[in-house]
């Protein structure tokens, strides 16, 4: 990697001061960046890093029935943290990576990172959570824009991510045999006014909402509602050496199907 | 009652203390003061012209020592092949120049073409980033079939086109094998693909070059498999260093698989610019360098025909294999798919006559060698897979066809050129059966079925050639190296041991098993004696370990030198004992006088030999230190039947492995634990081949899977536990021309084990109603629910 320096702030504040400097770049859990930083693909003069502050890590639930997430909260701690309450959400975080990776990765850096194979972002669309920044609070459906692409500006930190706790849920990953990224991963979510389905890992496009799926659910939470769906469309699905466009789209049907009977 | 030392004893691993604890000596360990460090510019394009290299703005940049190019290499050997392949019309391979660095031309994605020292590696790298290159990007030439097409581009423009070598075997056959298939009531024809892949030791590979300007001598560390291997090719064929000035040194090294054999341009350019620099230069290999420069293994396109008489019995084989040889001849290419894998197309079956054609291809890729099993795998997976489908057309039993055409008459000549020497496949295959539990088998597949998984059973014979080799006959067959190996038994005046071998462990476990039989031939504990390897300064010339050769062929010179010791050690007995020598016996290490209570321990015996104040000094040297040198009379033989059971789940494609069991016959077993570990790993290379690992490119060249993001490595979760992960290697057959009786057990489950699983998916598929006769390797997931969709 190239030289540069590292700054670790203790507060938000200090934080997004930091990231004003030229070629400043925030580093979360380093899951991501670090290993971009190695094969020197990127060249940043400045990181800050984003885990020395305290008011960006936790776990506790909202008076409004939310878990809130601080955006510095690594994985291992939600798994931990959401069990009681979330326990989709606490078996997704569970299930990400190995055990090192789930002590260093955070919410805030995968979201903001927006890996079109990464489990976060399925939960996030998935619950129709509010990602709050230092500057404003962003809906999920306006968040993720396409690969690695999201809402977020240059310098915006993500201090804190709300989900709203469902009825019911769960999160059904199909593994990539090598990297154990989401080949395709679906999370599905029951609440009062209606079933939300987000996929990870199989579209061009980043994760997205199965509204087909979703209206079928809110109607009928069954898997026998999702097998009178027809199959979403391959055309647009990643096609790549683990997996056809179709296989992907095969899978998140089945998936569904399966996060649907397991949802708790 | 297991013994508990000696031959056949599971003596604990004395290596996995330091390995475990830290202290191994890797070469990456080693650092030499004031050596600089060499940063490797590799190429993103698999084909292009060199038009020019500036380096002028790097040469100025902090820390930068030297910048080499393919100029600088001019006048410096290329690597050299250690084998030459005769083709079907009597005329040699092609042998195109294999350069250090490219000169003038880059041919595949990774090839060297500027290799910058400096202070630091980062320094090298930030100089590397400041070469301009100047390259004319031409059309990239990845597919075998298409690479022999009148017209294809050519990777070496000084060759008439891009294949090597169109090889018949046996050619005097072809006439006859033609004329069974005309003959034959059924015939069973496959095509396939053994796919390309990695090893990925866990030790990428590492060099550091050293230079003494004292004596003139050059040292290199590096990760070999082979340390005198590399110091002869490297010595003699490119730098032009005579071997007593010349030092290569393999210390710990941490997994070879085969790919740690070849000489590598980044060994001899490290020993070359350590010369011309007079300071010490080091590589360190990343991961992301390892895919795209260690040889990689298999990648065959084979047609196989099997025919069949009446009664079914095989009456010949006929293959026609695509070979990719990669860009340049790796030390080994051309032996690997030649007489490393026809050789063993007869399989462990009488089938009278059997034709190999392998076309051996150049491409735009990173060059193929031996891959753990190497040939022998690729034989096993096309003749097993064939048997296979031939069963399911024929519709009779799997393994009562392969027992119908077992080979059980010893010696038995194939009509591939070699001779079995013993085996009992029956015996294999009925401990086989009673270890899998075959009748309870419909029960098992019920249980998957209630669960809407589909079940599938595998079952697949396999033998090897290894114990490697006749040194006269693999010279007839082209080898340009010897294949012998040696051992000097130092014993000291106390009694304790070296002993200096040109075997090489690299996780084998050389340190514990070979002083098992030492301690059993002289009867004294297994801790006087340590085994001295890897450095070619302190063992004798010796040709390295790979081809399941060291016990068998290593293990062999061992006992023949310690022999040397106990026939001169009874002499110095006998005339401390005042006895006549045939007089003299040597047991739990004590030389006594055969019907006396007269003895006399073996640490007198030694010391009687280094200080020989009373000592035959007229009739015998003082001193207790012999050498030898094995060469086995043949190949040897381990076979075996292995079968698994597989879990389908019909929804996504995905295979889980239920149960494998393996029933090897390797002869007689030094340590049983070793050798079960031994086939644990391999199995579980095997299973990778046939569920993950894929090594791809695309139609330019480009290297798909060049990190573990996308090339997949086995793991602990897709073994079965390990009480359904059943080694066993009761069956012995000992081998009838080795001292020991051995055959070797480092290759065999990765090679009877991928078609266990192929055949295993394929019956899975059948019982679920599906139409699938076969299924390329790697069976992923969406390759299986690809081919349920028809």
């Amino acid at each position: 990697m190239y030289n540069f320096d590292l700054v670790r702030p203790t507060s938000i504040d200090e934080a997004v001061a930091a990231l004003g400097e030229e070629e400043a770049q925030p580093l979360g859990g380093g899951q991501t960046l670090i290993p971009t930083l190695k094969q020197r693909l990127a060249m940043p003069s400045k990181l800050v890093s984003l885990t020395a502050i305290a008011e960006m890590k936790g776990v506790c639930k909202t008076d409004d029935n939310a878990l809130a997430i601080g955006g510095g909260t690594n994985h291992a701690t939600v798994a931990q943290e959401a069990a009681a309450d979330f326990p989709g959400l606490a078996h997704l975080a569970a299930n990400i990576g190995d055990p090192a990776v789930r002590s260093r990765g955070t919410i805030g850096g995968s979201l903001a990172n927006n890996d079109p194979s990464a489990c976060y972002p399925a939960a996030a669309l998935g619950t129709g959570a509010t990602i709050k920044t230092n500057k404003r609070e962003i809906a999920a459906d306006d968040y993720f824009q396409g690969m690695f692409a999201t809402a977020l500006e240059e310098g915006e930190i993500i201090t804190e991510v709300r989900l709203p706790i469902p009825e019911a849920s769960n999160y059904q990953k199909f593994e990539q045999p090598a990297s154990r990224f989401a080949l395709v991963g679906v999370f599905v979510a029951k609440y009062a006014d209606g079933v939300r389905v987000a996929v990870t890992g199989a579209s061009n496009d980043g994760v997205f909402r199965w509204s087909e799926a979703e209206a079928a659910l809110s109607s009928d939470f069954s898997a026998g509602a999702v097998d009178g769906l027809s199959t979403p469309d391959g055309s647009g699905m990643i096609s790549d050496l683990h997996g056809s466009g179709d296989y992907r789209a095969h899978l998140v049907k089945v998936l569904t199907k399966r996060a649907v009977a397991a949802a708790s | 009652m297991p013994k508990d030392h000696g031959i056949g004893a599971s003596t604990k691993r004395r290596e996995d203390l330091r390995f475990l604890t830290g202290v191994g000596n890797y070469t990456d360990d080693i650092n030499i003061h004031g050596q600089a460090y060499v940063y490797f510019l590799r190429s993103d394009v698999a084909h292009a012209t060199i038009n020019g290299i500036d380096t002028s703005a790097a040469e100025t940049m902090p820390g930068v020592v030297r910048i080499f190019t393919g100029k600088d290499f001019e006048g410096v050997g290329g690597l050299p092949c250690g084998w030459q392949v005769t083709d079907k019309h009597g005329q040699p391979m092609k042998e195109p120049a294999h350069p250090v660095i490219a000169q003038g031309k880059i041919r595949h994605v990774g090839e060297i073409v500027a290799a910058v020292v400096a202070d630091s590696l980062d320094m090298a790298r930030d100089a590397a980033e400041a070469i301009v290159l100047d390259l004319a990007e031409l059309p990239a030439v990845v597919d075998m079939k298409a690479a022999v097409q009148p017209g294809a581009t050519k990777v070496h423009d000084d060759l008439d086109d891009n294949l090597c070598y169109d090889w018949g075997f046996v050619e005097e056959n072809k006439a006859a094998t033609d004329k069974a298939f005309e003959e034959a009531a059924h015939v069973t024809t496959l095509e396939l693909i053994n796919n390309r892949l990695v090893a990925n030791p866990m030790e990428p590979r590492v060099a550091v070059g050293d230079y003494s300007k004292a004596n003139d001598e050059s040292t290199l560390y590096t990760t070999s498999q082979n340390p005198h291997v590399i110091r002869l090719l490297m010595g003699a064929f490119v730098l032009g260093i005579p071997e007593h000035k010349l030092r290569v040194v393999a210390p710990d090294v941490g997994g070879g698989f085969g790919t740690k054999i070849f000489h590598y341009a980044e060994e001899a350019f490290c020993t070359f610019a350590a010369r011309q620099l007079r300071r010490a230069v080091k590589w360190t290999s990343s991961r992301s360098e390892a895919f795209m420069s260690d040889a990689h293994g298999r990648d065959h396109v084979t047609k196989i025909e099997l025919a069949l008489d009446a009664d079914n019995n095989f009456t010949a084989v006929r293959t026609e294999t695509y070979a990719n040889m990669g860009a340049y001849l790796s030390t080994f290419a051309p032996s690997v798919p030649t007489w490393l894998h026809g050789t063993l197309m007869a399989g462990n079956y009488k089938t009278p006559l059997v034709y190999v054609n392998v076309k051996a291809v150049f491409t735009n890729t990173v060059p193929v060698d031996a891959y753990r099993g190497a040939g022998r795998p690729e034989a096993t997976f096309q003749l097993e897979r064939v048997i296979d489908k031939a069963a399911r057309e024929l519709g009779v039993d799997p393994i009562k066809l392969r027992r119908q055409n077992f080979i059980t008459t010893f010696p038995y000549a194939t009509p591939v050129a070699v001779e079995y020497d013993t085996g009992d496949y029956h015996a294999t295959m009925d401990k086989m059966e009673e270890l899998m539990d075959l009748p309870g088998f419909e029960a098992r597949r019920k249980a998957s079925e209630a669960k809407g998984k589909l079940r599938g059973l595998g079952i697949n014979c396999f033998i090897e050639a290894c114990g490697i080799a006749p040194s006269n006959l693999v010279g007839q067959l082209g080898a340009r190296a010897g294949l012998y190996e040696s051992a000097t038994v130092r014993v000291n005046a106390t009694g304790s041991i070296s002993v200096m071998t040109g075997s090489h462990s690299h996780g084998q476990g050389h340190e514990t098993a070979f002083p098992q039989v030492i301690a059993e031939m002289l009867g004294i504990p297994e801790d006087m004696i340590d085994i001295v390897h890897g450095d070619t300064a302190n063992t004798p010339m010796g040709m390295g370990t790979y081809g399941s050769r060291s016990i068998a062929v290593g293990g062999s010179a061992m006992v023949r030198a310690t022999e040397k010791i106990i026939n001169k050690a009874k002499k110095i007995a006998s005339h401390l004992l005042e006895a006549s020598e045939g007089d003299i016996e040597l047991k739990d290490g004590q030389f006594t006088v055969a019907g006396t209570d007269k003895s006399i321990a073996w640490g007198d015996v030694t010391l009687a030999a280094y200080v020989p104040h009373n000592y035959p000094l007229e009739d015998l040297e003082p001193g207790l230190e012999e050498t030898a040198f094995y060469d086995p009379s043949n190949f040897t033989y381990p076979a075996g039947a292995y079968a698994c059971e597989v879990e389908l789940d019909p929804e996504t494609g995905h295979v889980s492995i239920e149960k494998f069991v393996s029933a090897d016959d390797f002869g007689n077993v030094i340590n049983p634990m070793i050798v079960e570990g031994q086939v644990h790993g391999g199995i579980a290379q095997g299973i990778g081949q046939a569920l993950l690992e894929n090594c791809s490119y695309d139609e330019n060249g480009q290297l798909l899977s060049a990190s573990y993001m996308d090339y997949a490595m086995p793991r602990a979760d897709i073994i079965p536990n390990l009480d359904s992960y059943i080694v066993d290697h009761s069956c012995q057959t000992p081998c009838t021309h080795n001292p020991l009786g051995v055959k070797g057990c480092g290759e065999a489950g990765a090679i009877g084990s991928p078609p266990t699983v192929i055949n295993a998916i394929v019956d899975a598929l059948q019982s679920g109603g599906h139409k699938v006769d076969h299924i390329d390797m790697p069976a992923t997931p969406g390759r299986v629910w690809a081919a349920m969709q028809g």
